[in-house]
Protein backbone atom coordinates (compact mmCIF):
# COMPACT_ATOMS: atom_id res chain seq x y z
CA UNK A 1 0.00 0.00 0.00
CA UNK A 2 3.05 2.55 0.79
CA UNK A 3 4.20 1.82 -3.13
CA UNK A 4 0.85 2.94 -4.49
CA UNK A 5 0.66 6.11 -2.12
CA UNK A 6 4.28 7.17 -2.76
CA UNK A 7 3.63 6.67 -6.57
CA UNK A 8 0.17 8.42 -6.25
CA UNK A 9 1.96 11.37 -4.23
CA UNK A 10 4.38 11.72 -7.06
CA UNK A 11 0.68 12.60 -9.44
CA UNK A 12 0.76 16.22 -9.46
CA UNK A 13 -2.83 17.81 -8.67
CA UNK A 14 -3.01 19.33 -11.91
CA UNK A 15 -3.16 16.04 -13.69
CA UNK A 16 -6.59 15.18 -12.31
CA UNK A 17 -7.73 19.02 -13.09
CA UNK A 18 -6.91 18.29 -16.70
CA UNK A 19 -8.45 14.94 -16.99
CA UNK A 20 -11.42 16.00 -15.47
CA UNK A 21 -12.20 18.54 -17.80
CA UNK A 22 -11.62 16.92 -20.80
CA UNK A 23 -15.20 15.21 -20.81
CA UNK A 24 -16.78 18.54 -20.59
CA UNK A 25 -15.68 19.93 -24.17
CA UNK A 26 -15.68 16.57 -25.60
CA UNK A 27 -19.05 15.75 -25.22
CA UNK A 28 -20.13 18.96 -26.77
CA UNK A 29 -18.19 18.19 -29.77
CA UNK A 30 -20.37 15.17 -29.53
CA UNK A 31 -23.50 16.88 -29.14
CA UNK A 32 -22.34 19.05 -31.97
CA UNK A 33 -21.16 16.46 -34.69
CA UNK A 34 -23.75 13.89 -34.06
CA UNK A 35 -21.82 11.77 -31.75
CA UNK A 36 -24.53 11.82 -29.10
CA UNK A 37 -27.24 10.75 -31.24
CA UNK A 38 -30.35 12.04 -32.33
CA UNK A 39 -31.61 14.00 -29.67
CA UNK A 40 -27.91 15.67 -28.38
CA UNK A 41 -29.61 17.78 -26.02
CA UNK A 42 -30.64 15.12 -23.65
CA UNK A 43 -27.55 13.23 -23.85
CA UNK A 44 -25.69 15.96 -22.64
CA UNK A 45 -27.41 16.63 -20.17
CA UNK A 46 -27.77 13.41 -18.58
CA UNK A 47 -23.93 12.60 -19.64
CA UNK A 48 -22.75 16.04 -17.51
CA UNK A 49 -25.17 15.29 -14.82
CA UNK A 50 -24.00 10.92 -14.32
CA UNK A 51 -20.31 12.80 -14.20
CA UNK A 52 -21.13 14.81 -11.46
CA UNK A 53 -22.45 12.33 -9.44
CA UNK A 54 -19.66 9.90 -10.52
CA UNK A 55 -17.46 12.54 -9.16
CA UNK A 56 -19.05 12.82 -5.91
CA UNK A 57 -19.15 9.58 -5.45
CA UNK A 58 -15.24 9.61 -5.83
CA UNK A 59 -14.93 12.45 -3.37
CA UNK A 60 -17.17 10.39 -0.56
CA UNK A 61 -14.72 7.30 -0.78
CA UNK A 62 -11.68 8.95 -0.49
CA UNK A 63 -12.26 9.16 3.19
CA UNK A 64 -13.06 5.72 4.06
CA UNK A 65 -10.74 4.34 1.27
CA UNK A 66 -8.01 6.00 2.97
CA UNK A 67 -9.36 4.69 6.86
CA UNK A 68 -10.36 0.86 5.89
CA UNK A 69 -7.44 0.02 2.77
CA UNK A 70 -4.88 2.67 3.59
CA UNK A 71 -4.87 4.27 0.08
CA UNK A 72 -4.33 7.66 0.33
CA UNK A 73 -6.07 10.36 -1.85
CA UNK A 74 -6.82 13.09 0.02
CA UNK A 75 -4.76 15.38 -2.13
CA UNK A 76 -6.80 15.28 -4.93
CA UNK A 77 -10.10 15.51 -3.06
CA UNK A 78 -10.37 19.24 -3.66
CA UNK A 79 -9.98 18.71 -7.35
CA UNK A 80 -12.68 15.85 -7.84
CA UNK A 81 -14.87 18.12 -5.53
CA UNK A 82 -14.25 21.55 -8.03
CA UNK A 83 -14.82 19.51 -10.92
CA UNK A 84 -17.84 17.66 -9.03
CA UNK A 85 -19.25 21.45 -8.93
CA UNK A 86 -18.24 22.51 -12.52
CA UNK A 87 -19.95 19.18 -13.71
CA UNK A 88 -23.34 20.16 -12.18
CA UNK A 89 -23.16 23.59 -13.23
CA UNK A 90 -22.92 22.43 -16.83
CA UNK A 91 -25.76 19.80 -16.00
CA UNK A 92 -28.21 22.84 -15.08
CA UNK A 93 -26.69 25.41 -17.79
CA UNK A 94 -27.85 22.45 -20.31
CA UNK A 95 -31.26 22.25 -18.63
CA UNK A 96 -31.58 25.62 -18.78
CA UNK A 97 -30.30 27.45 -21.93
CA UNK A 98 -30.63 24.58 -24.31
CA UNK A 99 -33.89 22.43 -22.95
CA UNK A 100 -36.18 24.34 -21.32
CA UNK A 101 -35.38 27.86 -22.56
CA UNK A 102 -38.33 29.69 -21.82
CA UNK A 103 -37.34 31.66 -18.93
CA UNK A 104 -40.80 32.22 -17.06
CA UNK A 105 -40.70 27.87 -17.08
CA UNK A 106 -37.73 27.93 -15.55
CA UNK A 107 -38.95 28.87 -11.78
CA UNK A 108 -41.73 26.99 -12.38
CA UNK A 109 -40.57 23.88 -12.50
CA UNK A 110 -37.90 24.58 -9.84
CA UNK A 111 -40.88 24.80 -7.84
CA UNK A 112 -43.54 22.68 -9.13
CA UNK A 113 -41.69 19.63 -10.00
CA UNK A 114 -40.01 17.77 -7.05
CA UNK A 115 -37.34 16.04 -8.63
CA UNK A 116 -36.24 19.74 -9.83
CA UNK A 117 -36.45 21.13 -6.45
CA UNK A 118 -34.46 17.96 -4.49
CA UNK A 119 -31.32 18.87 -7.49
CA UNK A 120 -32.22 22.59 -7.31
CA UNK A 121 -31.22 22.38 -3.67
CA UNK A 122 -28.69 20.18 -4.38
CA UNK A 123 -26.63 22.70 -6.09
CA UNK A 124 -27.46 25.46 -3.84
CA UNK A 125 -25.61 23.20 -0.98
CA UNK A 126 -22.49 23.24 -3.22
CA UNK A 127 -21.96 26.32 -3.74
CA UNK A 128 -20.62 27.61 -0.23
CA UNK A 129 -18.33 24.63 -0.39
CA UNK A 130 -17.03 25.62 -3.78
CA UNK A 131 -16.66 29.52 -2.97
CA UNK A 132 -14.49 27.84 0.37
CA UNK A 133 -12.35 25.73 -1.42
CA UNK A 134 -8.83 27.59 -1.10
CA UNK A 135 -6.96 27.45 1.45
CA UNK A 136 -7.71 31.28 2.74
CA UNK A 137 -10.92 30.36 3.80
CA UNK A 138 -9.29 27.13 5.03
CA UNK A 139 -7.53 29.03 7.60
CA UNK A 140 -10.07 31.78 8.06
CA UNK A 141 -12.59 29.46 8.87
CA UNK A 142 -10.59 27.05 10.56
CA UNK A 143 -12.63 24.13 12.23
CA UNK A 144 -15.77 25.87 10.83
CA UNK A 145 -14.54 25.12 7.75
CA UNK A 146 -14.75 21.21 8.27
CA UNK A 147 -18.18 21.83 9.52
CA UNK A 148 -19.24 23.87 6.53
CA UNK A 149 -17.95 20.68 3.99
CA UNK A 150 -20.08 18.60 5.95
CA UNK A 151 -22.96 19.94 3.71
CA UNK A 152 -21.42 17.30 0.83
CA UNK A 153 -23.57 14.77 2.43
CA UNK A 154 -27.18 16.45 1.77
CA UNK A 155 -26.12 17.49 -1.38
CA UNK A 156 -24.37 13.89 -2.25
CA UNK A 157 -28.07 12.25 -1.12
CA UNK A 158 -30.21 14.75 -2.65
CA UNK A 159 -28.13 14.22 -5.79
CA UNK A 160 -28.92 10.75 -5.87
CA UNK A 161 -32.48 11.24 -5.20
CA UNK A 162 -32.99 13.69 -7.63
CA UNK A 163 -31.65 10.77 -10.17
CA UNK A 164 -34.05 8.24 -8.91
CA UNK A 165 -36.96 10.31 -8.84
CA UNK A 166 -36.63 11.48 -12.15
CA UNK A 167 -36.44 8.00 -13.58
CA UNK A 168 -39.84 6.41 -15.80
CA UNK A 169 -40.31 3.15 -13.90
CA UNK A 170 -38.43 0.99 -11.48
CA UNK A 171 -35.03 1.67 -12.99
CA UNK A 172 -31.84 -0.22 -11.52
CA UNK A 173 -29.23 2.34 -12.38
CA UNK A 174 -29.96 5.65 -10.48
CA UNK A 175 -30.76 3.07 -7.25
CA UNK A 176 -27.06 1.97 -7.86
CA UNK A 177 -25.76 5.96 -7.24
CA UNK A 178 -28.16 6.57 -4.59
CA UNK A 179 -27.04 3.17 -2.55
CA UNK A 180 -23.02 3.69 -3.18
CA UNK A 181 -23.87 7.42 -2.05
CA UNK A 182 -25.75 6.34 1.30
CA UNK A 183 -23.19 3.25 1.64
CA UNK A 184 -20.13 5.46 1.48
CA UNK A 185 -21.77 8.17 4.02
CA UNK A 186 -22.80 5.32 6.45
CA UNK A 187 -19.49 4.11 6.74
CA UNK A 188 -18.59 7.34 8.12
CA UNK A 189 -20.79 7.14 11.18
CA UNK A 190 -18.73 5.88 13.81
CA UNK A 191 -20.78 2.61 15.22
CA UNK A 192 -18.26 1.09 17.29
CA UNK A 193 -18.14 4.37 19.56
CA UNK A 194 -22.05 4.81 19.59
CA UNK A 195 -22.61 1.44 21.07
CA UNK A 196 -20.02 1.84 23.88
CA UNK A 197 -22.02 5.26 24.46
CA UNK A 198 -25.00 3.57 24.09
CA UNK A 199 -24.09 0.64 26.39
CA UNK A 200 -22.58 3.18 29.09
CA UNK A 201 -25.36 5.07 29.24
CA UNK A 202 -27.71 1.47 30.09
CA UNK A 203 -25.28 0.54 32.62
CA UNK A 204 -25.53 4.31 34.38
CA UNK B 1 -59.76 2.38 -45.84
CA UNK B 2 -61.03 5.65 -47.59
CA UNK B 3 -62.07 7.93 -45.39
CA UNK B 4 -59.36 7.16 -43.41
CA UNK B 5 -57.24 8.48 -46.00
CA UNK B 6 -59.14 11.79 -46.15
CA UNK B 7 -58.81 12.08 -42.74
CA UNK B 8 -55.25 11.73 -42.35
CA UNK B 9 -54.47 14.08 -45.09
CA UNK B 10 -56.70 16.71 -43.13
CA UNK B 11 -54.70 16.47 -40.12
CA UNK B 12 -51.10 16.81 -42.30
CA UNK B 13 -52.86 19.56 -44.49
CA UNK B 14 -52.85 22.18 -41.77
CA UNK B 15 -48.98 22.16 -41.89
CA UNK B 16 -46.79 20.16 -44.64
CA UNK B 17 -45.38 17.02 -42.42
CA UNK B 18 -41.60 16.90 -43.48
CA UNK B 19 -40.82 13.20 -41.77
CA UNK B 20 -37.99 12.50 -39.67
CA UNK B 21 -34.57 10.45 -41.41
CA UNK B 22 -35.19 6.70 -41.01
CA UNK B 23 -31.78 6.79 -39.11
CA UNK B 24 -33.60 9.01 -36.47
CA UNK B 25 -36.82 7.27 -36.74
CA UNK B 26 -34.86 4.06 -35.92
CA UNK B 27 -32.09 5.00 -33.36
CA UNK B 28 -34.00 6.66 -31.30
CA UNK B 29 -36.36 4.69 -29.48
CA UNK B 30 -38.30 3.63 -25.97
CA UNK B 31 -38.49 -0.62 -26.52
CA UNK B 32 -37.93 -1.46 -22.32
CA UNK B 33 -37.83 -4.68 -23.37
CA UNK B 34 -34.89 -4.44 -24.39
CA UNK B 35 -33.25 -1.86 -21.90
CA UNK B 36 -34.60 1.90 -21.07
CA UNK B 37 -31.66 3.82 -23.03
CA UNK B 38 -32.86 5.30 -26.20
CA UNK B 39 -30.00 3.23 -27.97
CA UNK B 40 -30.54 -0.06 -26.56
CA UNK B 41 -33.36 -1.08 -28.57
CA UNK B 42 -31.14 -0.35 -31.45
CA UNK B 43 -28.36 -2.57 -30.25
CA UNK B 44 -30.59 -5.56 -28.92
CA UNK B 45 -33.55 -5.72 -30.41
CA UNK B 46 -31.96 -7.60 -33.62
CA UNK B 47 -32.85 -10.50 -31.26
CA UNK B 48 -36.05 -10.90 -31.31
CA UNK B 49 -37.47 -13.52 -33.68
CA UNK B 50 -40.36 -11.90 -35.90
CA UNK B 51 -40.98 -15.09 -37.91
CA UNK B 52 -43.65 -16.83 -37.72
CA UNK B 53 -45.46 -14.62 -35.93
CA UNK B 54 -48.91 -14.87 -34.86
CA UNK B 55 -51.19 -12.88 -33.04
CA UNK B 56 -54.15 -13.74 -30.53
CA UNK B 57 -57.62 -11.98 -31.32
CA UNK B 58 -59.85 -13.19 -28.71
CA UNK B 59 -62.59 -11.79 -26.29
CA UNK B 60 -65.66 -10.26 -27.90
CA UNK B 61 -65.26 -11.33 -31.57
CA UNK B 62 -66.90 -13.65 -33.69
CA UNK B 63 -63.69 -15.67 -35.01
CA UNK B 64 -61.51 -15.80 -32.31
CA UNK B 65 -57.75 -17.50 -32.75
CA UNK B 66 -54.20 -17.33 -33.96
CA UNK B 67 -53.79 -15.03 -36.90
CA UNK B 68 -50.64 -15.76 -38.43
CA UNK B 69 -49.07 -12.30 -39.55
CA UNK B 70 -48.46 -13.40 -43.30
CA UNK B 71 -52.28 -14.67 -43.50
CA UNK B 72 -52.91 -11.06 -41.95
CA UNK B 73 -51.43 -8.82 -44.15
CA UNK B 74 -52.88 -10.74 -47.15
CA UNK B 75 -55.38 -9.84 -45.63
CA UNK B 76 -55.21 -5.70 -45.41
CA UNK B 77 -54.52 -3.19 -47.70
CA UNK B 78 -51.69 -1.57 -46.87
CA UNK B 79 -51.21 2.13 -47.12
CA UNK B 80 -48.87 5.41 -45.99
CA UNK B 81 -49.67 7.75 -43.59
CA UNK B 82 -47.41 10.45 -42.39
CA UNK B 83 -48.14 11.26 -38.79
CA UNK B 84 -46.90 13.29 -35.78
CA UNK B 85 -45.32 11.09 -33.21
CA UNK B 86 -45.27 12.93 -29.62
CA UNK B 87 -43.37 10.80 -26.82
CA UNK B 88 -44.65 11.61 -22.92
CA UNK B 89 -40.97 12.42 -22.70
CA UNK B 90 -41.78 15.77 -24.35
CA UNK B 91 -39.91 15.04 -27.84
CA UNK B 92 -41.78 14.38 -31.21
CA UNK B 93 -41.36 12.91 -34.80
CA UNK B 94 -43.06 13.20 -37.66
CA UNK B 95 -43.33 8.72 -39.54
CA UNK B 96 -43.99 7.62 -42.23
CA UNK B 97 -45.93 5.03 -41.24
CA UNK B 98 -46.70 1.95 -43.71
CA UNK B 99 -49.91 -0.13 -42.24
CA UNK B 100 -53.80 -0.41 -42.58
CA UNK B 101 -56.58 0.53 -40.55
CA UNK B 102 -56.62 -1.19 -37.17
CA UNK B 103 -60.70 -1.16 -37.40
CA UNK B 104 -60.06 -3.61 -40.87
CA UNK B 105 -58.33 -6.08 -38.76
CA UNK B 106 -61.03 -5.48 -35.63
CA UNK B 107 -63.78 -6.20 -38.60
CA UNK B 108 -62.15 -9.04 -40.22
CA UNK B 109 -62.28 -10.69 -36.67
CA UNK B 110 -66.11 -9.82 -36.40
CA UNK B 111 -66.74 -7.26 -32.69
CA UNK B 112 -69.64 -8.66 -31.11
CA UNK B 113 -72.32 -6.69 -29.26
CA UNK B 114 -71.20 -5.25 -26.12
CA UNK B 115 -67.57 -4.69 -26.93
CA UNK B 116 -66.58 -1.99 -25.05
CA UNK B 117 -62.77 -1.67 -25.14
CA UNK B 118 -59.84 -3.24 -27.06
CA UNK B 119 -56.92 -4.27 -24.95
CA UNK B 120 -53.13 -5.29 -26.33
CA UNK B 121 -50.32 -7.21 -25.41
CA UNK B 122 -46.44 -7.09 -26.69
CA UNK B 123 -44.54 -10.22 -26.82
CA UNK B 124 -42.63 -11.28 -23.49
CA UNK B 125 -39.45 -13.55 -24.72
CA UNK B 126 -36.91 -13.11 -21.88
CA UNK B 127 -34.04 -14.76 -24.23
CA UNK B 128 -34.49 -12.31 -26.60
CA UNK B 129 -35.43 -9.19 -24.15
CA UNK B 130 -32.31 -8.39 -22.42
CA UNK B 131 -34.72 -5.48 -20.95
CA UNK B 132 -37.36 -7.66 -19.12
CA UNK B 133 -34.65 -9.04 -16.50
CA UNK B 134 -35.43 -6.19 -14.81
CA UNK B 135 -39.02 -5.15 -13.24
CA UNK B 136 -38.87 -1.48 -15.09
CA UNK B 137 -42.48 -2.75 -15.40
CA UNK B 138 -44.85 -5.22 -14.88
CA UNK B 139 -44.35 -7.79 -17.85
CA UNK B 140 -45.78 -8.09 -20.71
CA UNK B 141 -46.67 -4.65 -21.60
CA UNK B 142 -50.19 -4.21 -22.00
CA UNK B 143 -51.89 -1.16 -23.22
CA UNK B 144 -55.77 -0.43 -24.33
CA UNK B 145 -58.19 1.50 -26.28
CA UNK B 146 -61.49 2.21 -25.99
CA UNK B 147 -63.39 0.65 -28.84
CA UNK B 148 -64.43 4.05 -30.37
CA UNK B 149 -61.04 5.18 -30.45
CA UNK B 150 -59.52 1.75 -31.71
CA UNK B 151 -62.17 1.85 -34.52
CA UNK B 152 -61.03 5.85 -35.51
CA UNK B 153 -59.79 5.53 -38.90
CA UNK B 154 -56.19 7.49 -38.07
CA UNK B 155 -55.95 4.75 -35.61
CA UNK B 156 -53.74 2.31 -37.45
CA UNK B 157 -51.19 -1.04 -37.47
CA UNK B 158 -48.42 -0.10 -38.94
CA UNK B 159 -46.10 -2.85 -40.35
CA UNK B 160 -43.47 -0.62 -42.31
CA UNK B 161 -41.55 2.47 -42.57
CA UNK B 162 -40.62 4.39 -45.37
CA UNK B 163 -41.91 1.38 -47.76
CA UNK B 164 -39.71 -0.75 -45.32
CA UNK B 165 -40.62 -3.53 -43.17
CA UNK B 166 -40.86 -1.88 -39.48
CA UNK B 167 -37.50 -2.67 -37.49
CA UNK B 168 -37.55 -4.51 -34.63
CA UNK B 169 -36.47 -1.70 -32.46
CA UNK B 170 -39.59 -0.03 -33.77
CA UNK B 171 -41.94 -2.54 -33.23
CA UNK B 172 -42.01 -5.10 -35.56
CA UNK B 173 -43.77 -6.95 -37.21
CA UNK B 174 -46.67 -4.80 -36.54
CA UNK B 175 -47.59 -2.23 -33.77
CA UNK B 176 -50.22 0.11 -32.85
CA UNK B 177 -50.38 3.83 -33.94
CA UNK B 178 -52.51 5.96 -32.37
CA UNK B 179 -51.32 9.56 -33.33
CA UNK B 180 -53.30 12.06 -30.78
CA UNK B 181 -52.14 9.95 -28.09
CA UNK B 182 -48.60 9.34 -26.37
CA UNK B 183 -46.46 7.57 -28.28
CA UNK B 184 -46.80 4.37 -24.94
CA UNK B 185 -50.06 4.23 -26.19
CA UNK B 186 -48.63 2.64 -29.12
CA UNK B 187 -47.74 -0.42 -28.41
CA UNK B 188 -45.28 -2.21 -30.25
CA UNK B 189 -44.68 -6.57 -31.01
CA UNK B 190 -48.31 -7.17 -30.78
CA UNK B 191 -48.84 -11.06 -29.68
CA UNK B 192 -52.81 -10.47 -28.59
CA UNK B 193 -55.69 -8.27 -29.57
CA UNK B 194 -58.65 -8.92 -26.69
CA UNK B 195 -61.91 -7.63 -27.32
CA UNK B 196 -63.51 -6.83 -23.90
CA UNK B 197 -66.47 -5.05 -22.17
CA UNK B 198 -64.31 -3.54 -19.24
CA UNK B 199 -61.47 -1.00 -19.63
CA UNK B 200 -58.14 -3.06 -19.36
CA UNK B 201 -54.78 -2.83 -17.13
CA UNK B 202 -52.66 -0.87 -19.00
CA UNK B 203 -48.88 -0.92 -18.47
CA UNK B 204 -48.22 2.51 -17.34
CA UNK B 205 -51.20 3.17 -15.25
CA UNK B 206 -50.51 0.39 -13.27
CA UNK B 207 -46.81 1.46 -12.37
CA UNK B 208 -47.96 5.37 -11.68
CA UNK B 209 -51.47 6.30 -12.61
CA UNK B 210 -51.08 9.74 -11.34
CA UNK B 211 -48.45 10.15 -14.04
CA UNK B 212 -50.01 8.25 -17.12
CA UNK B 213 -53.92 7.90 -17.51
CA UNK B 214 -55.79 5.68 -19.62
CA UNK B 215 -56.49 7.90 -22.22
CA UNK B 216 -53.07 9.80 -22.48
CA UNK B 217 -54.29 12.04 -24.81
CA UNK B 218 -51.67 14.36 -26.00
CA UNK B 219 -52.59 17.52 -24.14
CA UNK B 220 -50.74 20.67 -23.91
CA UNK B 221 -52.75 22.49 -20.76
CA UNK B 222 -52.09 18.91 -18.89
CA UNK B 223 -49.09 19.14 -17.23
CA UNK B 224 -47.24 15.72 -16.83
CA UNK B 225 -46.33 15.74 -13.04
CA UNK B 226 -42.85 15.99 -13.43
CA UNK B 227 -42.69 18.63 -16.45
CA UNK B 228 -44.54 20.43 -18.52
CA UNK B 229 -46.39 19.26 -21.78
CA UNK B 230 -46.82 22.63 -23.23
CA UNK B 231 -44.18 22.49 -25.28
CA UNK B 232 -42.06 19.68 -26.96
CA UNK B 233 -38.57 19.35 -29.05
CA UNK B 234 -38.18 18.11 -32.50
CA UNK B 235 -36.16 15.23 -32.86
CA UNK B 236 -33.40 16.34 -35.63
CA UNK B 237 -33.03 19.92 -34.69
CA UNK B 238 -29.18 19.49 -33.04
CA UNK B 239 -28.17 20.90 -30.15
CA UNK B 240 -29.44 23.96 -30.02
CA UNK B 241 -32.84 22.78 -31.56
CA UNK B 242 -36.24 25.06 -30.61
CA UNK B 243 -38.82 24.06 -28.55
CA UNK B 244 -42.20 24.34 -30.40
CA UNK B 245 -46.06 24.43 -28.90
CA UNK B 246 -47.79 21.09 -28.25
CA UNK B 247 -50.98 21.02 -30.48
CA UNK B 248 -54.23 19.69 -28.62
CA UNK B 249 -54.68 15.87 -29.68
CA UNK B 250 -51.36 16.46 -31.53
CA UNK B 251 -52.69 18.41 -34.24
CA UNK B 252 -55.72 16.13 -34.80
CA UNK B 253 -57.96 17.92 -32.77
CA UNK B 254 -60.59 18.16 -35.59
CA UNK B 255 -60.82 14.51 -36.42
CA UNK B 256 -60.86 12.99 -32.65
CA UNK B 257 -62.11 15.89 -30.32
CA UNK B 258 -65.93 14.46 -30.70
CA UNK B 259 -64.41 11.36 -29.32
CA UNK B 260 -63.98 13.06 -25.69
CA UNK B 261 -67.10 15.12 -25.94
CA UNK B 262 -68.40 16.37 -22.42
CA UNK B 263 -65.23 14.53 -20.72
CA UNK B 264 -63.50 16.66 -17.88
CA UNK B 265 -59.48 15.90 -19.77
CA UNK B 266 -57.88 17.25 -16.71
CA UNK B 267 -59.58 14.15 -15.02
CA UNK B 268 -59.24 11.91 -17.65
CA UNK B 269 -56.07 12.21 -18.60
Amino acid sequence: MQRVNQTLRQLPVWVVYLLGALPAPWLFYQGLTGGLGVDPIEALEHRYGELALQLLIAVLAISPLRRFIGVNLLKFRRALGVLTFAYVSLHLLVWLVLDVQVPSQIWADIVKRPYITVGMVAFVLMIPLVVTSNNLSVRKLGSRWRNLQRLVFPAAILGGLHYVMLAKGFQVEPLIYLSLIIGLLLLRVPFPRLLTRLRRADSA
Amino acid sequence: GVGLAHLAQGASAQEALEPNAWEEITSYNNYYEFGTGKDDPVRYAHALTTEPWSVRIDGLVDNPGDYDFKDIMSEMTVEERIYRFRCVEAWSMVIPWNGFELADLLNMAGVQEGAKYVAFETALVPDEMPGVRYPVLDWPYREGLRLDEAMHPLTMIATGIYGRPIPNQNGAPLRLVVPWKYGFKSIKSIVRITVTDVEPPTSWNMANPREYGFYSNVNPNVDHPRWSQASERKIGGGLFAKRVPTLMFNGYEKEVAGLYEGMDLTKFY
